[in-house]
């Protein structure tokens, strides 16, 4: 079991963690944040395997990851 | 469950950065916040900024830091490393910083073997300023004072600092990466944490030259700058290690 959390006030919406995530567990929101972002969202979160490759590319360390 | 990637405390909790969406400035910032975290160096750490959006993240990070007049960290990052041998030291310039303006300060440094870090970094542009040309500009790329793009007739060809540097004798360490991959944003990270275990043991200059992107001044998305990083980026600045000593 892992799962990662992201940080809707950090993230910016660039899709680098959408990209690399081997499982797709992540997708962009609908929801914007303060700053006009729509953030990341996990969308599919019992298909996380805990790599931290979508933590590892996020720019604004938004995302953690536990498992 | 346990966390097993945590946001480093190498910068703040509760700030957003200033950088563009897609920017890897605060990848490299996030991962010297990691390295220090790692090597318990937050206490002997001073980072000196350099002008441009390279020291967008004064405010953002949790250690020591100053900001040198344009392109001089170098020489900054000299006079505080000799006054204090035992903080860590490594300046955080861009191309434009580093390459351009700091030309002078940053070969004469290692030309010297100044014992101090460099993490450089390479997006072939001016940011901060509005996306004039870099020394490090693709032949072809367009920049605001190019617009038709680089023409090596008119402007030169782009600088590969790394290269350059190798021409000196005294640089123990220098190594070119990106942050386009994964893979690659733990082979930068590996490269800071051997740069700083350099100045600790002593080895002299050593220079991460770091190869990113600038979407908003590329004029491209985020991921179509990832794409642009790998076509045309990395051909003209290869990665790997071009001295270790």
């Amino acid at each position: 079991m892992a799962k990662v959390t992201v940080r809707s006030e950090s993230c910016k919406s660039c899709g680098y963690c959408i990209k690399f995530c081997p499982k797709g567990v992540l997708a962009v929101g609908d929801k914007v944040n303060s700053k006009g972002y729509e953030y990341v969202v996990p969308v599919n979160l019992e298909a996380c395997i805990g790599c931290c490759m979508c933590a590892r590319m996020c720019p604004d360390a938004a995302i953690e990851v536990y498992k | 469950m346990e966390k097993i990637y945590a946001r480093t405390k190498g910068i703040r909790d509760d700030m957003v950065d200033g950088f563009c969406p897609g920017c890897m400035h605060s990848t490299v910032i996030k991962l010297i916040g990691e390295v220090l975290e790692e090597m318990n160096l937050f206490d002997k750490a001073t980072c000196v900024l350099g002008i441009g959006c390279c020291g967008l993240h004064m405010e953002y990070i949790t250690y020591d830091n100053t900001t040198a007049p344009h392109g001089r960290a170098c020489a900054v990052a000299t006079g505080i490393k000799r006054t204090n041998p035992d903080s860590l030291v490594f300046t955080y310039q861009g191309d434009g910083d580093f390459a351009s303006i700091g030309l002078a300060e940053s070969i004469s440094a290692a030309n010297r073997g100044e014992n101090i870090t460099v993490i450089f970094i390479n997006n072939g542009i001016y940011g901060m300023t509005g996306g004039q040309m870099a020394p490090t500009t693709l032949i072809g790329m367009k920049a605001s004072t190019a617009p038709k793009g680089r023409i090596a007739e008119e402007h030169g060809y782009p600088m590969h600092m790394c290269e350059i540097l190798n021409q000196l004798t005294a640089p123990a360490y220098l190594v070119r990466t990106s942050c386009n991959t994964p893979a690659n944003v733990i082979k930068t990270k590996n490269a800071i944490k051997k740069a700083f275990q350099n100045q600790i043991d002593g080895k002299g200059f050593s220079m991460v030259e770091i190869v990113t992107s600038c979407p908003t001044n590329w004029g491209l998305d985020p991921l179509d700058a990832l794409d642009y990083i790998e076509q045309k980026m990395l051909p003209e600045f290869p990665l790997g290690v071009i001295r270790d000593k």
